[in-house]
């Protein structure tokens, strides 16, 4: 009963219940979950009279929606009321949300159960959840190895079969790169197309909340129960929820699928992940899909745009963590600006004070049009080149990350390069368009991952291509072997 | 050429309000730099008349009708206060000049 | 050298005006706009800038921004933006006030006032001496207030600093005017005509008092004659006419001075100190924050069709201005009892419906601009607070135009209608007050008093008019003011002088 299928299948039958199935899901996660670093904090007994409320619910056939009773987990960057939110940083820790935040009200409206929070980089900062208070978060598949991030505790949750599904939040790719590199399904929807009320801000333009689960079937499943208009959101789209499931129809003869020359260049991307995403792009192709070239010109230029826009809106979006209201507040300080200094340099981690120092840099006096405003200008050439290549196509198809899981603690001393493993994922959040990773098969025994991106609000075009590929494919089957991982990792742990 | 002196990052990090031990100075400094000199490749694009761009999709600003939902409770406002007096926050004295 | 350095120097002031909008939430946020509260109150997540939060624009404040730029002949922008400026201060929650910065929702507008036709105008026929002068609004802005630090120990009762977030986040419109003004009365007289508006126009209650309506002013000199401005100052938060009105003396002495030993003036941030009477510096401009001004990409700017601008046109009331030109001609009434007439809405309602209830618009002008206007001073209250309603004032007029009552009885009987109301016939009647027409009782006392006094009555035969006044006194008191005073001061002449004599005494 490890996958959002096998659970609604089970309650729905009555093979468990949804008090047995939180059960057995909190034990899982208080074992794998934490061992992996990827579960940072449970609620045993609210959950479980949650998951009573839930039975007598699904028993007298009054589920509130194919949610009914399931567990899942929060990225914890998603607020509810009376839960803590760290974010992953020191400067969170304590805080403890009063009130509660569109997510965690729409899932449980809709009957889901929350058991908990997952770990993260802080603030949503980074490719491999290795800047956390919480420690790293592990790779089921190969625990010496990233689980990408920033939402990596997610994707490990459901790639170990902890949840059936999680959510994530993807400002630059921290949906897509985790689920590609733990061999999930992840999507981050169209801007708007998901309430962010509630969502801890990194940078505001960009931050999407999204899915990861095992099949784009799932996917679809929590997609609809998460997305509409919300009015306490201004950049929510006035649109109901999509009626999603029944566009998975396995239908895809005829569809368009656009290969930017610029996302399959020699010397760029590791050989065998290429290798791995044109075969899976030849199954879509076999399935009836056409295949077209097309260009995403300024796609060189996408990292450094991303990079200027997102690290200036999150220095303003991080400027409330002054140890005024909440959060931590450093000990001992005799003034306000001693207050304000103290509190922020050791309740942040370095690449959060990278990033704001970055943000405020570009939009301080004097820098503000070269960096800033020159970024915001590419961003409408990035735009332009999307608008384009989907006149001749109907989605896009390339790898989601260059190469497969790299190694925990290889890159954290290199931002640079860090941040240039972004280039095919950060183009769809400068562009606002939905984009989805799914597992098409292993490098070295490590899952790799398709992209596929679509126009504003084509989400169930992507998730008819993701379900026609694995109703023919069986890589979101695979599981990790996690006997023994819990002595690896500790082993690991020592050696650091 | 460094693209960015360490007086520029110690004037950022006042603004910030962070403040950086002198090794922090000097990884930022360096990081930074490496950070500022893959941006100066957009400079290179022509970008003149372009309009910039700040929510990829299209929107009209929602508004919202002037109407009162009642106040959260005062307890739950002063919840995370790291510091209180009454139902106000505390925060240390403000030296004279500071802010606005 | 001259005392008044207006008199070497020509003062050029421009202001900032920062008005609380009059709505029942906050700007971004649901929670309720209230006064006199215990701190936080009055808030909502967002005010707090918990994490997660977002804002979402009142509508309410789009539709009071344009009444005032249409009351102002400012241009409404189709488009306009929510900037965040950022800057550190606990009463500032999320590090960053949302305002409007390049693309305002207001602006190029006018207002027209009436100032002293002579700049230093001293003595009070040079004050009185007035024309209208064209002061320019450069632009008009949405933003959000902030909270309070209570830096007091004393009202602290400690070494912190408090912060009470009641007021973060209540609608702000800044009212930006061009350095079209030339001294403190100018200023004042301006400020005084745009808080007028707003009350008119119903978006700002404006009430100094409460915070509503605040000013900070622009100040430079130059000589007489040039054409470059000066190097200015900035006086933050004057919030009353005297402080402004002081504020701005004290910089323009300051400034003088500074320029008549040959020094040169830098651009800073000025404190008005009340007690002192001074300004002194609070920020020098190189020390100026780098507020490092964007998007807020939490918001979608603002976008106003002209639809909308023209049903707000539509419904717009007459203003002050077109009032007092109204009323001038319709009433035929002097610039001056016009004026105070119309400096608020409620008072000119209140003045109409009286007018045309007791049907003389003159004597409606003058017991309400004088009269009314005195008792209302003293309690320090508005028209629309009072029971007095218009029908009742103009009873009271009717029965003294109709010489039933005395103008003297009349206004003994005002403060009793203005605190509590009633007939004014039926407290006439009971308390027996009905003015003494009957020109035999009025001989009887005229006669009894002249004998009373026979020196006065010398006097007045012998041409000194002085004691007539004394003797009508003496007469109205023993009518226990009930006669007519003037039936009172013909009969006192006609027996004294002998008649033929005229009446009129100067
Ligand atoms: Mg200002
Ligand atoms: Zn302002």
């Amino acid at each position: 009963m490890d996958s959002l299928t096998s659970q609604r299948a089970g309650l729905e039958s009555g093979e468990f219940s949804s008090v047995e199935l939180v059960e057995a899901t909190l034990s899982r996660a208080e074992a794998e979950g934490r061992t992996l670093g990827a579960v940072v904090g449970l609620r045993g007994e609210s959950a479980l009279s949650e998951a009573a409320a839930s039975d007598s619910r699904l028993r007298a056939g009054e589920a509130r929606s194919p949610l009914e009773g399931t567990p899942f987990l929060l990225k914890d960057n998603m607020v509810m009321q009376g839960e803590p939110t760290t974010c992953a940083s020191k400067i969170l820790e304590p805080f403890i949300s009063p009130y509660e935040g569109a997510m965690a009200e729409k899932l449980r409206a809709a009957g889901a159960i929350v058991i908990g929070r997952t770990n993260m980089d802080e603030f949503a900062m980074g490719s491999s959840t290795e800047n956390s208070i919480f420690g790293p978060s592990h790779n089921p598949w190969d625990p010496t190895r990233t689980c990408g991030g920033s939402s990596g505790g997610a994707a490990a949750v459901v790639a170990a079969g902890v949840t059936g599904y999680a959510l994530g939040s993807d400002t630059g790719g921290s949906i897509r790169q985790p689920a590609s590199f733990c061999g999930v399904v992840g999507m981050k929807p169209t801007y708007g197309r998901v309430s962010r009320f509630g969502l801890v801000a990194f940078a505001s333009s960009l931050d999407q909340i999204g899915p990861m689960t095992r099949t784009a079937r799932e996917c679809a499943w929590v997609l609809e129960a998460i997305s509409g208009h919300d009015e306490r959101d201004s950049t929510s789209i006035p649109e109901p929820a999509p009626r999603l499931e029944s566009a998975l129809d396995g239908d895809v003869s005829g569809l368009r699928i656009g290969l930017p020359k610029e996302y399959f260049v020699e010397g760029g991307t590791d050989p065998e992940v290429l290798a791995r995403v044109h075969a899976g792009i030849k199954e879509l192709e076999s399935a009836g899909a056409k295949i077209v070239e097309v260009s995403l010109p300024h796609t060189e230029y996408v990292v450094a745009t991303y990079y200027l826009v997102a690290t200036a809106e999150a220095s303003s979006n991080l400027a409330r963590y002054d140890g005024a209201r909440y959060g931590r507040r450093a000990e001992g300080v005799q003034d306000l600006d001693e207050m304000y200094r103290r509190s922020r340099s050791e309740g942040f981690g370095d690449e959060v004070k990278r990033r704001i120092l970055l943000g405020t840099y570009v939009l301080s006096a004097g820098y503000f049009d070269a960096y800033y405003r020159k970024a915001q200008q590419v961003r409408t050439l990035v735009r332009n080149d999307f608008q384009k290549a989907f006149d001749t196509c109907d989605l896009i198809a390339g790898p989601t990350y260059p190469e497969t899981a790299f190694g925990l603690g290889a890159k954290v001393d290199d931002p640079v390069s860090m941040y240039l493993g972004d280039i095919f994922t950060v183009s769809a959040n400068l562009a606002g368009l939905p984009a989805i990773s799914i597992p098409c098969g292993f490098a070295e025994g490590r899952p790799v991952g398709l992209q596929l991106l679509g126009p504003a609000l084509g989400e169930a075009g992507l998730l008819r291509a993701a379900d026609a590929f694995q109703r023919r494919t069986d890589f979101h089957e695979k599981r990790p072997v996690l006997d023994g991982i819990s002595e690896r990792i500790q082993e690991l742990e020592k050696a650091r | 050429m460094s693209r960015i002196s360490p007086e520029d990052v110690k004037r950022t990090a006042a603004l910030a309000r962070l403040s950086l031990s002198d090794d922090e100075m000097e990884s930022m400094t360096r990081d930074l730099d490496r950070i500022l000199e893959h941006a100066d490749q957009l400079k290179a694009l022509d970008t003149e008349g372009i309009e910039p761009t700040a929510h990829a999709i299209p929107l009209r600003t929602p508004l919202r009708v002037d109407r009162a939902a009642p106040a959260i409770d005062p307890e739950q406002a002063l919840l995370n206060a790291p510091l209180r007096e009454g139902t106000a926050f505390a925060v240390p004295k403000v030296i004279d000049g500071e802010g606005e | 050298m001259s005392q008044d350095p207006m008199d070497r120097y020509e003062v050029v002031i421009g202001l900032e005006v920062h008005t609380h909008l009059k709505t029942d939430s906050k700007l971004f946020s649901p929670a309720p706009v209230r006064y006199g509260d215990l701190p936080n109150h009055d808030v909502h997540p967002i005010d707090l800038a918990m994490p997660g939060v977002l804002p979402v624009l009142n509508q309410k404040v789009v539709g009071l921004a344009i009444r005032l730029g249409l009351a102002t002949h400012s241009s409404i922008q189709e488009r306009s933006v929510f900037s965040r400026k950022n800057y550190f201060y606990p009463d500032l929650p999320k590090g960053y006030q949302i305002s409007q910065y390049d693309e305002p929702v207001v602006s190029d507008g006018f207002l027209d006032i009436e100032v002293p036709t002579k700049v230093n105008a001293r003595s009070k026929k040079e004050k009185a001496e007035t024309c209208v002068k064209r002061v320019g609004i450069t632009r008009a802005h949405l933003e959000e207030d902030a909270g309070k630090s209570i830096h007091d120990t004393a009202v602290a009762g400690s070494d912190a600093t408090l912060i009470d977030l009641n007021r973060a986040g209540v609608p702000l419109l800044e009212i930006v005017s061009e350095p079209d003004l030339r001294s403190a009365s100018e200023a004042v007289a301006y400020l005084r005509s745009l808080r007028s508006i707003l009350r008119y126009i119903d978006v700002s209650d404006a009430d100094m008092e409460k915070g509503q309506f605040r000013c900070d002013a622009n100040i430079s000199l130059r000589l007489h004659g040039e054409s470059e401005f000066g190097t200015r100052t900035e006086i933050k938060n004057l919030n009353s006419f005297a402080s402004i009105e002081g504020a701005i003396h004290a910089e323009v002495i300051r400034q003088s001075e500074i320029l008549d030993d040959g020094g040169q003036i830098v651009q800073a941030t000025m404190l008005y100190d009340v007690d002192r009477n001074r300004t002194r510096v609070m920020r020098l401009k190189e020390n100026a924050d780098d507020y490092r001004y964007f998007d807020d990409p939490d918001l979608i700017p603002l976008q106003i069709e002209e639809a909308f601008i023209e049903a707000i046109r539509s419904e717009l009331p007459e203003l002050p201005e077109q009032k007092r030109v109204r009323f001038a001609e319709e009433y035929n009434l002097g610039s001056a009892e016009a004026e105070i007439l119309v400096s608020s809405r409620s008072m000119a309602d209140f003045f109409e419906e009286t007018a045309q209830a007791c049907d003389s618009a003159k004597a409606a002008a003058n017991w309400i601009s004088r009269d009314l206007r005195r008792e209302l001073n003293e309690r320090d209250l508005e028209v629309s607070d009072l029971e007095l309603e218009p029908v009742v004032l103009a009873k009271l007029i009717r029965l003294v135009e109709d010489g039933r009552l005395t103008a003297k009885n009349a206004r003994d009987l005002l403060p009793e209608l203005v605190d509590r109301g009633g007939d004014p016939e039926q407290i006439m009647q009971e308390r027996n007050l009905e003015a003494v027409s009957d020109s035999g009782l009025i001989d009887t006392l005229v006669q009894t008093v002249m004998q009373e006094n026979g020196e006065a009555v010398e006097l007045v035969r012998s041409g000194d008019d002085k004691p007539l006044n004394f003797l009508m006194g003496k007469v109205m008191q023993a009518s226990q003011g009930k006669a007519s005073p003037g039936e009172v001061r013909k009969t006192l002449v006609e027996k004294i002088k002998g008649n033929g004599t005229s009446g009129e005494v100067s």
